[in-house]
Protein backbone atom coordinates (compact mmCIF):
# COMPACT_ATOMS: atom_id res chain seq x y z
CA UNK A 1 0.00 0.00 0.00
CA UNK A 2 2.77 2.69 0.79
CA UNK A 3 4.25 1.90 -2.38
CA UNK A 4 1.14 2.39 -3.99
CA UNK A 5 0.89 5.85 -2.28
CA UNK A 6 4.57 7.19 -3.05
CA UNK A 7 3.43 6.36 -6.97
CA UNK A 8 0.92 8.32 -6.56
CA UNK A 9 2.11 11.14 -5.10
CA UNK A 10 4.93 11.59 -7.70
CA UNK A 11 1.73 12.30 -9.94
CA UNK A 12 0.09 14.40 -7.87
CA UNK A 13 3.39 16.92 -6.86
CA UNK A 14 3.79 17.73 -10.24
CA UNK A 15 4.25 21.14 -10.85
CA UNK A 16 1.73 21.57 -13.29
CA UNK A 17 -0.84 20.16 -10.93
CA UNK A 18 0.01 21.25 -7.70
CA UNK A 19 0.90 24.74 -8.68
CA UNK A 20 -2.35 25.20 -10.18
CA UNK A 21 -3.75 23.56 -7.76
CA UNK A 22 -2.97 25.76 -4.72
CA UNK A 23 -3.26 29.17 -7.69
CA UNK A 24 -6.89 28.28 -8.20
CA UNK A 25 -7.66 27.54 -3.84
CA UNK A 26 -5.79 31.10 -3.41
CA UNK A 27 -7.56 32.96 -5.61
CA UNK A 28 -11.04 31.06 -4.65
CA UNK A 29 -10.15 31.49 -0.88
CA UNK A 30 -9.10 35.52 -1.42
CA UNK A 31 -11.87 36.03 -3.32
CA UNK A 32 -14.77 34.60 -0.66
CA UNK A 33 -12.81 35.89 1.97
CA UNK A 34 -12.38 39.69 0.49
CA UNK A 35 -16.27 39.65 -0.60
CA UNK A 36 -16.77 39.19 3.30
CA UNK A 37 -14.49 41.72 4.61
CA UNK A 38 -14.75 44.56 1.71
CA UNK A 39 -18.17 44.91 1.29
CA UNK A 40 -19.42 44.39 5.24
CA UNK A 41 -22.39 46.27 6.79
CA UNK A 42 -23.18 47.08 2.49
CA UNK A 43 -25.14 43.34 2.10
CA UNK A 44 -25.04 40.40 0.36
CA UNK A 45 -21.55 40.11 1.31
CA UNK A 46 -21.97 36.20 2.47
CA UNK A 47 -24.45 33.34 1.36
CA UNK A 48 -27.76 33.47 -0.29
CA UNK A 49 -27.52 37.23 -0.59
CA UNK A 50 -27.30 37.60 3.39
CA UNK A 51 -25.49 40.20 5.01
CA UNK A 52 -23.09 40.47 8.13
CA UNK A 53 -21.67 42.86 9.87
CA UNK A 54 -18.14 44.08 11.57
CA UNK A 55 -20.04 42.90 14.80
CA UNK A 56 -20.35 39.61 13.82
CA UNK A 57 -17.43 39.63 12.28
CA UNK A 58 -15.81 40.08 15.42
CA UNK A 59 -17.04 37.17 17.45
CA UNK A 60 -14.79 34.54 17.94
CA UNK A 61 -16.60 32.81 14.49
CA UNK A 62 -15.19 35.58 12.73
CA UNK A 63 -12.00 33.84 11.95
CA UNK A 64 -13.35 31.42 9.91
CA UNK A 65 -15.86 32.64 8.44
CA UNK A 66 -14.44 33.21 4.50
CA UNK A 67 -12.77 29.89 5.00
CA UNK A 68 -16.34 28.18 5.75
CA UNK A 69 -17.66 30.06 2.38
CA UNK A 70 -15.01 28.89 0.57
CA UNK A 71 -15.61 25.06 1.44
CA UNK A 72 -18.21 23.66 -1.54
CA UNK A 73 -15.69 25.43 -3.72
CA UNK A 74 -12.99 23.21 -2.06
CA UNK A 75 -14.75 20.31 -2.68
CA UNK A 76 -15.62 20.47 -6.53
CA UNK A 77 -11.38 21.21 -6.85
CA UNK A 78 -11.26 17.81 -5.22
CA UNK A 79 -14.53 16.43 -7.19
CA UNK A 80 -11.89 17.16 -10.22
CA UNK A 81 -8.60 16.24 -9.27
CA UNK A 82 -10.10 12.78 -7.86
CA UNK A 83 -11.70 12.11 -10.95
CA UNK A 84 -9.02 12.98 -13.39
CA UNK A 85 -6.51 10.54 -11.36
CA UNK A 86 -8.66 8.04 -11.57
CA UNK A 87 -10.02 8.05 -14.68
CA UNK A 88 -6.73 8.65 -16.86
CA UNK A 89 -5.57 5.61 -16.07
CA UNK A 90 -8.10 4.40 -18.18
CA UNK A 91 -7.85 6.96 -20.92
CA UNK A 92 -3.77 7.05 -20.99
CA UNK A 93 -4.02 3.22 -20.68
CA UNK A 94 -1.43 3.44 -17.97
CA UNK A 95 -4.19 1.15 -15.77
CA UNK A 96 -2.47 -1.90 -17.62
CA UNK A 97 1.40 -0.89 -16.00
CA UNK A 98 -0.20 0.14 -12.56
CA UNK A 99 -1.42 -3.67 -12.45
CA UNK A 100 1.34 -5.44 -13.86
CA UNK A 101 3.73 -3.68 -10.95
CA UNK A 102 0.98 -4.26 -8.26
CA UNK A 103 -1.80 -6.59 -8.96
CA UNK A 104 -4.03 -6.14 -6.18
CA UNK A 105 -6.21 -3.91 -7.52
CA UNK A 106 -7.65 -3.10 -4.23
CA UNK A 107 -3.98 -2.00 -3.01
CA UNK A 108 -3.53 0.36 -6.14
CA UNK A 109 -7.50 1.89 -5.37
CA UNK A 110 -6.72 2.30 -1.53
CA UNK A 111 -3.20 3.84 -2.37
CA UNK A 112 -4.64 6.11 -4.63
CA UNK A 113 -7.41 7.09 -2.16
CA UNK A 114 -4.80 8.08 0.59
CA UNK A 115 -2.14 9.56 -1.88
CA UNK A 116 -5.54 11.89 -2.90
CA UNK A 117 -6.50 12.12 0.17
CA UNK A 118 -3.25 14.14 1.66
CA UNK A 119 -3.04 16.04 -1.21
CA UNK A 120 -6.77 17.41 -0.17
CA UNK A 121 -5.71 18.16 3.66
CA UNK A 122 -2.52 20.06 1.64
CA UNK A 123 -5.37 22.19 -0.35
CA UNK A 124 -7.60 22.31 3.01
CA UNK A 125 -4.90 23.69 4.79
CA UNK A 126 -3.94 26.08 2.46
CA UNK A 127 -6.92 27.29 1.88
CA UNK A 128 -7.15 27.86 5.40
CA UNK A 129 -3.83 29.78 5.72
CA UNK A 130 -4.94 32.09 2.60
CA UNK A 131 -8.58 32.92 4.82
CA UNK A 132 -6.57 33.49 8.13
CA UNK A 133 -3.97 35.82 6.60
CA UNK A 134 -6.47 37.87 4.41
CA UNK A 135 -8.85 37.85 7.50
CA UNK A 136 -6.41 39.68 9.60
CA UNK A 137 -5.04 41.66 6.71
CA UNK A 138 -8.70 42.94 5.67
CA UNK A 139 -10.18 43.41 9.59
CA UNK A 140 -8.21 46.86 10.19
CA UNK A 141 -9.68 48.53 6.94
CA UNK A 142 -13.31 47.05 7.57
CA UNK A 143 -13.15 47.98 11.36
CA UNK A 144 -13.06 44.46 12.63
CA UNK A 145 -11.98 43.80 16.27
CA UNK A 146 -9.91 40.70 15.94
CA UNK A 147 -9.39 40.31 19.82
CA UNK A 148 -11.40 37.38 19.99
CA UNK A 149 -9.96 35.47 17.03
CA UNK A 150 -7.06 34.65 19.48
CA UNK A 151 -9.23 33.12 22.09
CA UNK A 152 -9.24 29.28 22.60
CA UNK A 153 -12.79 29.41 21.35
CA UNK A 154 -12.15 30.58 17.89
CA UNK A 155 -9.49 28.44 17.69
CA UNK A 156 -11.14 25.27 18.75
CA UNK A 157 -13.67 26.66 15.79
CA UNK A 158 -11.15 26.89 13.33
CA UNK A 159 -9.82 23.23 14.15
CA UNK A 160 -13.67 21.68 13.92
CA UNK A 161 -13.59 23.67 10.29
CA UNK A 162 -10.78 22.83 9.01
CA UNK A 163 -11.75 19.12 10.15
CA UNK A 164 -15.27 19.79 8.72
CA UNK A 165 -13.89 21.05 5.67
CA UNK A 166 -11.40 18.09 5.25
CA UNK A 167 -14.47 15.61 5.48
CA UNK A 168 -16.36 17.23 3.21
CA UNK A 169 -13.43 17.37 0.45
CA UNK A 170 -13.36 14.34 0.57
CA UNK A 171 -16.51 13.38 0.57
CA UNK A 172 -16.51 15.09 -3.05
CA UNK A 173 -13.10 13.44 -3.96
CA UNK A 174 -15.04 10.06 -4.12
CA UNK A 175 -17.70 10.91 -5.63
CA UNK A 176 -15.07 11.93 -8.09
CA UNK A 177 -13.32 9.01 -7.86
CA UNK A 178 -16.62 6.95 -7.71
CA UNK A 179 -17.70 8.34 -10.85
CA UNK A 180 -14.20 8.03 -12.42
CA UNK A 181 -13.98 4.33 -12.05
CA UNK A 182 -18.27 4.51 -13.52
CA UNK A 183 -17.03 6.47 -16.71
CA UNK A 184 -13.46 5.87 -17.40
CA UNK A 185 -12.98 8.64 -18.68
CA UNK A 186 -11.88 12.46 -16.99
CA UNK A 187 -14.01 14.56 -18.48
CA UNK A 188 -17.55 12.78 -18.64
CA UNK A 189 -16.75 12.26 -14.45
CA UNK A 190 -16.14 16.14 -14.11
CA UNK A 191 -18.48 17.28 -16.00
CA UNK A 192 -21.02 15.06 -14.61
CA UNK A 193 -19.87 15.63 -10.89
CA UNK A 194 -19.91 18.76 -11.23
CA UNK A 195 -23.28 19.78 -13.36
CA UNK A 196 -24.70 17.57 -10.57
CA UNK A 197 -23.68 19.25 -7.30
CA UNK A 198 -23.39 22.69 -8.84
CA UNK A 199 -26.56 22.50 -10.98
CA UNK A 200 -29.24 20.11 -10.68
CA UNK A 201 -29.03 19.67 -6.87
CA UNK A 202 -30.08 23.29 -6.21
CA UNK A 203 -32.79 22.34 -9.30
CA UNK A 204 -34.10 19.67 -7.74
CA UNK A 205 -33.96 21.68 -4.13
CA UNK A 206 -35.28 24.94 -5.75
CA UNK A 207 -38.71 22.45 -6.89
CA UNK A 208 -38.88 20.52 -3.83
CA UNK A 209 -37.12 21.54 -0.66
CA UNK A 210 -37.59 18.28 1.06
CA UNK A 211 -35.12 16.74 -1.01
CA UNK A 212 -32.18 18.97 -0.14
CA UNK A 213 -32.09 16.74 2.92
CA UNK A 214 -31.00 13.57 1.13
CA UNK A 215 -28.90 15.13 -1.71
CA UNK A 216 -25.65 14.00 -1.92
CA UNK A 217 -23.61 17.13 -2.36
CA UNK A 218 -26.01 19.18 -0.14
CA UNK A 219 -24.91 17.32 2.31
CA UNK A 220 -21.31 16.77 1.89
CA UNK A 221 -21.67 21.03 2.12
CA UNK A 222 -23.64 20.64 5.23
CA UNK A 223 -21.15 18.74 7.16
CA UNK A 224 -18.44 21.96 5.75
CA UNK A 225 -20.43 24.31 7.34
CA UNK A 226 -20.65 22.15 10.70
CA UNK A 227 -25.00 21.49 9.75
CA UNK A 228 -27.37 23.63 9.43
CA UNK A 229 -31.21 24.20 10.48
CA UNK A 230 -32.37 21.87 7.58
CA UNK A 231 -29.98 19.16 8.25
CA UNK A 232 -28.28 18.45 11.34
CA UNK A 233 -24.26 17.39 11.17
CA UNK A 234 -24.65 13.93 12.33
CA UNK A 235 -27.75 13.75 9.31
CA UNK A 236 -25.34 15.08 6.77
CA UNK A 237 -22.69 12.46 8.11
CA UNK A 238 -24.44 9.49 8.37
CA UNK A 239 -26.45 10.41 4.14
CA UNK A 240 -22.99 11.15 3.34
CA UNK A 241 -21.25 8.05 4.78
CA UNK A 242 -24.58 5.61 3.09
CA UNK A 243 -23.74 7.80 -0.52
CA UNK A 244 -19.75 6.69 -0.38
CA UNK A 245 -20.54 3.29 0.79
CA UNK A 246 -23.08 2.24 -1.79
CA UNK A 247 -21.38 4.01 -4.59
CA UNK A 248 -18.10 2.98 -3.20
CA UNK A 249 -18.53 -0.68 -3.30
CA UNK A 250 -20.07 -1.00 -6.67
CA UNK A 251 -17.56 1.08 -8.13
CA UNK A 252 -14.78 -0.90 -6.27
CA UNK A 253 -16.64 -4.05 -7.38
CA UNK A 254 -16.14 -3.02 -11.07
CA UNK A 255 -12.41 -1.89 -10.64
CA UNK A 256 -11.62 -5.62 -9.03
CA UNK A 257 -13.85 -7.25 -11.51
CA UNK A 258 -13.09 -5.40 -14.71
CA UNK A 259 -10.64 -6.54 -17.49
CA UNK A 260 -8.26 -4.17 -18.72
CA UNK A 261 -8.85 -4.81 -22.42
CA UNK A 262 -7.62 -0.79 -23.26
CA UNK B 1 15.55 -26.41 -21.29
CA UNK B 2 13.04 -28.87 -20.14
CA UNK B 3 11.43 -26.02 -18.10
CA UNK B 4 8.83 -23.74 -19.03
CA UNK B 5 8.51 -19.88 -18.33
CA UNK B 6 5.10 -19.93 -19.72
CA UNK B 7 2.65 -22.84 -20.40
CA UNK B 8 -0.71 -22.41 -21.64
CA UNK B 9 -3.35 -24.96 -21.65
CA UNK B 10 -6.81 -24.44 -23.20
CA UNK B 11 -6.94 -20.74 -22.93
CA UNK B 12 -9.74 -19.25 -24.46
CA UNK B 13 -11.30 -15.70 -23.95
CA UNK B 14 -14.77 -15.06 -25.97
CA UNK B 15 -15.94 -11.77 -25.78
CA UNK B 16 -19.69 -11.66 -25.85
CA UNK B 17 -20.09 -14.16 -28.73
CA UNK B 18 -16.68 -13.36 -30.54
CA UNK B 19 -13.78 -15.67 -29.41
CA UNK B 20 -10.69 -13.89 -29.48
CA UNK B 21 -8.54 -16.67 -28.63
CA UNK B 22 -9.83 -20.77 -28.47
CA UNK B 23 -8.14 -23.39 -26.55
CA UNK B 24 -4.89 -22.15 -26.89
CA UNK B 25 -1.83 -24.73 -25.74
CA UNK B 26 1.82 -24.08 -25.67
CA UNK B 27 5.02 -23.64 -23.55
CA UNK B 28 7.84 -20.96 -23.72
CA UNK B 29 11.38 -22.98 -22.70
CA UNK B 30 13.15 -20.83 -19.70
CA UNK B 31 16.06 -19.02 -21.13
CA UNK B 32 14.30 -19.10 -25.16
CA UNK B 33 13.36 -16.09 -27.04
CA UNK B 34 10.11 -16.95 -28.15
CA UNK B 35 8.24 -15.40 -31.19
CA UNK B 36 4.33 -15.13 -30.81
CA UNK B 37 3.44 -14.15 -34.28
CA UNK B 38 -0.23 -13.71 -35.78
CA UNK B 39 -1.93 -11.16 -38.05
CA UNK B 40 -3.87 -8.08 -36.87
CA UNK B 41 -6.61 -9.52 -34.83
CA UNK B 42 -5.46 -13.22 -34.05
CA UNK B 43 -5.01 -12.87 -30.47
CA UNK B 44 -1.62 -11.73 -29.31
CA UNK B 45 -2.54 -9.22 -27.21
CA UNK B 46 -5.32 -11.21 -25.55
CA UNK B 47 -3.22 -13.46 -24.54
CA UNK B 48 -0.70 -11.29 -23.15
CA UNK B 49 -2.89 -9.86 -21.36
CA UNK B 50 -4.80 -12.97 -19.54
CA UNK B 51 -0.90 -14.09 -18.97
CA UNK B 52 -0.47 -11.06 -17.05
CA UNK B 53 -3.98 -11.26 -14.96
CA UNK B 54 -5.32 -8.30 -16.61
CA UNK B 55 -8.51 -9.91 -17.75
CA UNK B 56 -9.74 -13.07 -16.83
CA UNK B 57 -9.81 -16.27 -19.23
CA UNK B 58 -13.09 -17.79 -20.28
CA UNK B 59 -11.49 -21.00 -19.70
CA UNK B 60 -8.52 -23.01 -19.69
CA UNK B 61 -5.44 -22.40 -17.52
CA UNK B 62 -1.76 -21.00 -18.02
CA UNK B 63 1.21 -21.21 -15.54
CA UNK B 64 4.18 -18.42 -15.58
CA UNK B 65 6.98 -19.27 -13.67
CA UNK B 66 5.47 -22.06 -12.22
CA UNK B 67 2.44 -20.05 -10.98
CA UNK B 68 -0.99 -19.86 -11.99
CA UNK B 69 -1.89 -17.28 -13.54
CA UNK B 70 -5.31 -16.83 -11.09
CA UNK B 71 -2.09 -15.97 -8.79
CA UNK B 72 -0.19 -12.96 -10.75
CA UNK B 73 1.13 -11.38 -7.39
CA UNK B 74 3.10 -14.64 -6.96
CA UNK B 75 4.61 -14.33 -10.74
CA UNK B 76 4.52 -10.73 -11.78
CA UNK B 77 7.33 -9.10 -9.64
CA UNK B 78 9.86 -11.08 -12.01
CA UNK B 79 8.25 -9.98 -15.28
CA UNK B 80 8.67 -7.28 -16.88
CA UNK B 81 6.24 -6.08 -19.50
CA UNK B 82 5.27 -4.11 -22.50
CA UNK B 83 1.75 -4.10 -23.91
CA UNK B 84 -0.03 -3.13 -26.60
CA UNK B 85 2.71 -0.44 -27.02
CA UNK B 86 3.81 2.26 -24.65
CA UNK B 87 1.27 4.06 -22.07
CA UNK B 88 2.62 6.94 -19.88
CA UNK B 89 1.39 10.09 -17.95
CA UNK B 90 2.22 12.80 -20.90
CA UNK B 91 2.80 15.62 -17.99
CA UNK B 92 5.60 13.65 -16.47
CA UNK B 93 9.00 13.29 -18.10
CA UNK B 94 10.51 9.79 -19.01
CA UNK B 95 12.48 9.41 -15.96
CA UNK B 96 9.55 10.05 -13.35
CA UNK B 97 7.30 7.87 -15.33
CA UNK B 98 9.82 5.60 -14.47
CA UNK B 99 9.96 6.35 -10.83
CA UNK B 100 6.08 6.40 -10.23
CA UNK B 101 6.71 2.50 -11.46
CA UNK B 102 10.10 1.95 -9.59
CA UNK B 103 7.74 2.89 -6.43
CA UNK B 104 4.94 0.66 -7.29
CA UNK B 105 6.99 -1.95 -7.43
CA UNK B 106 9.02 -1.50 -4.52
CA UNK B 107 12.17 -1.47 -7.12
CA UNK B 108 15.05 0.65 -6.34
CA UNK B 109 14.98 4.01 -8.35
CA UNK B 110 18.66 4.10 -9.08
CA UNK B 111 17.83 1.69 -11.74
CA UNK B 112 16.28 3.81 -13.31
CA UNK B 113 19.04 6.50 -14.98
CA UNK B 114 20.40 2.87 -15.44
CA UNK B 115 17.73 1.96 -17.71
CA UNK B 116 18.02 5.26 -19.66
CA UNK B 117 21.04 4.64 -20.35
CA UNK B 118 20.56 1.38 -21.44
CA UNK B 119 17.76 2.26 -24.10
CA UNK B 120 19.58 5.26 -25.29
CA UNK B 121 16.92 7.81 -23.91
CA UNK B 122 19.63 9.25 -21.15
CA UNK B 123 20.04 12.41 -22.15
CA UNK B 124 16.10 13.16 -23.13
CA UNK B 125 15.14 11.76 -19.78
CA UNK B 126 14.27 14.81 -18.23
CA UNK B 127 11.96 15.76 -21.12
CA UNK B 128 8.34 15.27 -20.54
CA UNK B 129 7.05 12.22 -21.97
CA UNK B 130 4.44 14.33 -24.62
CA UNK B 131 7.52 15.13 -26.56
CA UNK B 132 8.53 11.83 -27.35
CA UNK B 133 8.78 10.42 -30.66
CA UNK B 134 7.40 7.24 -30.79
CA UNK B 135 10.46 5.35 -31.33
CA UNK B 136 11.25 7.06 -27.90
CA UNK B 137 8.18 6.22 -26.25
CA UNK B 138 8.59 2.39 -27.46
CA UNK B 139 12.15 2.74 -25.62
CA UNK B 140 10.93 4.09 -22.52
CA UNK B 141 8.37 1.01 -22.78
CA UNK B 142 11.16 -1.15 -23.13
CA UNK B 143 13.08 0.47 -20.16
CA UNK B 144 9.68 0.08 -18.23
CA UNK B 145 9.71 -3.08 -19.02
CA UNK B 146 13.02 -3.79 -17.70
CA UNK B 147 12.65 -2.38 -14.12
CA UNK B 148 12.55 -5.83 -12.29
CA UNK B 149 15.53 -7.15 -13.94
CA UNK B 150 12.70 -9.68 -14.90
CA UNK B 151 12.98 -13.10 -15.04
CA UNK B 152 10.61 -13.37 -18.27
CA UNK B 153 10.57 -10.60 -20.27
CA UNK B 154 7.07 -10.02 -22.08
CA UNK B 155 6.52 -7.83 -25.47
CA UNK B 156 4.27 -6.74 -27.19
CA UNK B 157 5.07 -5.42 -30.66
CA UNK B 158 8.32 -3.66 -29.14
CA UNK B 159 9.84 -3.07 -32.56
CA UNK B 160 6.65 -0.50 -33.74
CA UNK B 161 7.82 3.05 -34.61
CA UNK B 162 11.58 2.28 -33.94
CA UNK B 163 14.20 3.32 -36.95
CA UNK B 164 16.21 0.58 -38.76
CA UNK B 165 19.51 1.28 -36.08
CA UNK B 166 16.31 1.56 -33.06
CA UNK B 167 15.21 -2.03 -34.36
CA UNK B 168 18.89 -3.44 -34.57
CA UNK B 169 19.62 -2.37 -31.05
CA UNK B 170 16.30 -3.96 -29.42
CA UNK B 171 17.50 -7.05 -31.33
CA UNK B 172 20.36 -6.95 -29.70
CA UNK B 173 19.12 -6.19 -26.33
CA UNK B 174 16.84 -9.17 -26.69
CA UNK B 175 19.42 -11.42 -27.35
CA UNK B 176 21.43 -9.88 -24.38
CA UNK B 177 18.82 -10.48 -22.13
CA UNK B 178 18.56 -13.84 -23.29
CA UNK B 179 22.12 -15.04 -22.92
CA UNK B 180 22.40 -13.62 -19.96
CA UNK B 181 19.07 -16.11 -18.71
CA UNK B 182 16.18 -13.81 -19.14
CA UNK B 183 13.12 -15.47 -20.85
CA UNK B 184 11.56 -13.38 -23.87
CA UNK B 185 8.80 -13.56 -24.73
CA UNK B 186 7.71 -11.31 -27.56
CA UNK B 187 4.88 -10.77 -30.04
CA UNK B 188 5.15 -9.20 -33.58
CA UNK B 189 3.15 -9.23 -36.91
CA UNK B 190 6.58 -8.54 -38.72
CA UNK B 191 7.63 -12.05 -39.25
CA UNK B 192 11.54 -11.33 -40.29
CA UNK B 193 11.72 -9.57 -37.46
CA UNK B 194 11.02 -12.42 -35.53
CA UNK B 195 12.80 -14.89 -38.02
CA UNK B 196 16.26 -12.53 -36.71
CA UNK B 197 15.92 -13.62 -32.90
CA UNK B 198 14.05 -16.03 -32.06
CA UNK B 199 14.61 -19.58 -31.54
CA UNK B 200 10.88 -20.86 -30.45
CA UNK B 201 7.57 -19.46 -32.06
CA UNK B 202 4.33 -19.73 -31.26
CA UNK B 203 2.02 -19.29 -34.40
CA UNK B 204 -1.93 -17.39 -34.20
CA UNK B 205 -4.21 -17.43 -36.73
CA UNK B 206 -8.04 -16.13 -36.08
CA UNK B 207 -7.41 -16.94 -32.47
CA UNK B 208 -6.31 -20.47 -33.05
CA UNK B 209 -2.35 -21.72 -32.57
CA UNK B 210 -1.27 -23.00 -35.25
CA UNK B 211 2.44 -24.05 -35.06
CA UNK B 212 4.71 -23.95 -31.75
CA UNK B 213 7.86 -25.26 -31.71
CA UNK B 214 11.58 -24.36 -32.72
CA UNK B 215 11.90 -21.70 -35.40
CA UNK B 216 14.21 -24.15 -37.40
CA UNK B 217 11.23 -26.96 -37.39
CA UNK B 218 8.48 -24.31 -38.57
CA UNK B 219 11.44 -23.71 -41.76
CA UNK B 220 12.28 -27.29 -42.29
CA UNK B 221 8.33 -27.86 -42.63
CA UNK B 222 8.36 -26.18 -46.07
CA UNK B 223 10.95 -28.06 -48.63
CA UNK B 224 13.47 -26.17 -50.19
CA UNK B 225 13.25 -24.14 -53.55
CA UNK B 226 15.71 -24.01 -56.66
CA UNK B 227 15.21 -20.55 -58.91
CA UNK B 228 16.21 -21.37 -62.21
CA UNK B 229 16.38 -18.94 -65.05
CA UNK B 230 17.47 -20.34 -68.80
CA UNK B 231 19.00 -17.35 -70.78
CA UNK B 232 16.72 -17.24 -73.32
CA UNK B 233 13.08 -17.46 -72.66
CA UNK B 234 11.98 -19.57 -75.25
CA UNK B 235 13.62 -22.73 -73.29
CA UNK B 236 10.90 -22.16 -70.67
CA UNK B 237 8.76 -24.87 -71.68
CA UNK B 238 11.13 -27.27 -72.60
CA UNK B 239 12.66 -26.77 -69.44
CA UNK B 240 9.69 -27.22 -67.03
CA UNK B 241 8.83 -30.66 -69.34
CA UNK B 242 12.59 -31.97 -68.23
CA UNK B 243 12.15 -30.84 -64.05
CA UNK B 244 8.38 -32.91 -64.44
CA UNK B 245 10.25 -35.96 -66.11
CA UNK B 246 12.38 -36.36 -63.69
CA UNK B 247 9.79 -36.01 -60.88
CA UNK B 248 9.69 -32.58 -59.52
CA UNK B 249 6.79 -30.05 -59.49
CA UNK B 250 7.68 -26.91 -60.61
CA UNK B 251 5.85 -23.19 -61.45
CA UNK B 252 7.03 -20.66 -63.81
CA UNK B 253 7.33 -17.09 -62.05
CA UNK B 254 8.34 -14.08 -64.24
CA UNK B 255 10.72 -16.25 -66.36
CA UNK B 256 12.08 -18.54 -63.93
CA UNK B 257 11.13 -21.78 -62.61
CA UNK B 258 10.73 -22.08 -59.12
CA UNK B 259 10.99 -25.72 -58.34
CA UNK B 260 10.15 -27.87 -55.61
CA UNK B 261 13.40 -29.70 -54.50
CA UNK B 262 16.33 -29.93 -52.34
CA UNK B 263 19.45 -28.08 -53.51
CA UNK B 264 21.29 -30.75 -54.33
CA UNK B 265 19.26 -31.12 -57.36
CA UNK B 266 20.77 -28.11 -58.92
CA UNK B 267 23.67 -29.82 -60.33
CA UNK B 268 21.63 -32.47 -61.67
CA UNK B 269 19.16 -29.69 -63.49
CA UNK B 270 22.15 -28.08 -64.91
CA UNK B 271 23.70 -31.19 -66.42
CA UNK B 272 20.24 -31.77 -67.87
CA UNK B 273 19.55 -28.60 -69.14
CA UNK B 274 23.14 -28.57 -70.75
CA UNK B 275 22.40 -32.11 -72.56
CA UNK B 276 19.63 -30.47 -74.01
CA UNK B 277 21.30 -27.54 -75.16
CA UNK B 278 19.78 -25.07 -72.53
CA UNK B 279 21.78 -22.39 -70.61
CA UNK B 280 20.63 -21.66 -67.35
CA UNK B 281 21.70 -17.73 -66.50
CA UNK B 282 21.02 -18.75 -62.89
CA UNK B 283 20.48 -21.32 -61.02
CA UNK B 284 19.91 -21.09 -56.84
CA UNK B 285 18.52 -23.43 -54.25
CA UNK B 286 16.59 -20.83 -51.48
CA UNK B 287 15.40 -21.58 -48.32
CA UNK B 288 11.71 -20.57 -47.84
CA UNK B 289 11.65 -17.11 -45.20
CA UNK B 290 9.67 -17.04 -42.17
CA UNK B 291 7.07 -15.14 -43.33
CA UNK B 292 7.11 -17.43 -46.69
CA UNK B 293 6.15 -20.65 -44.70
CA UNK B 294 3.98 -18.88 -42.62
CA UNK B 295 1.68 -17.01 -45.24
CA UNK B 296 1.82 -20.87 -46.61
CA UNK B 297 0.68 -22.66 -43.23
CA UNK B 298 -2.13 -19.85 -42.97
CA UNK B 299 -3.32 -20.27 -46.65
CA UNK B 300 -3.52 -23.59 -45.80
CA UNK B 301 -5.80 -23.36 -42.58
CA UNK B 302 -7.86 -21.10 -44.70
Amino acid sequence: MRSVVLAEGRKLRRPTLLLSTLATVTALTGLFTSLVFLRINSGQNTRRGASISALQLSQATGLTYGFKLVGVFLGLVALCIFASQTAQEYTYGTLRNLLVRQPSRMKILFGKFISMALFAALMVIFAGVVSIALSYLLSGKAKVDTTKWGSSQALHLLGQTTLNLFIATICYGLLGMILGLFFRSPISAISIGVLWSLILENILGAVISSTMKWLPAANFSNIGEGGSVAASYQHSLFVSALYIFVGGSIAAALFKRRDVAN
Amino acid sequence: MNKSAITVSGLSKVYGDRPAISDAHFDVPVGSICGFVGPNGSGKTTTIRMLLGLITPTQGSAMVLGESIKHPEKYLPKVGAMIEGPAFYPALSGAENLRVLADLGGFPISRVPQLLEKVGLAERGKSKYKTYSLGMKQRLGIAAALLPNPELLILDEPTNGLDPSGIQEIRELLRELSKSGTTVFVSSHLLSELEMICDHLVMLRLGKVIFTGLTHELLAAQSPLIVATPEYEVDLTKLVKIVEDSGHSVQVKEGSLHINSAPEWSATLNRLAFDSGITLKSISPIMPTLEETFFEMTEDQK
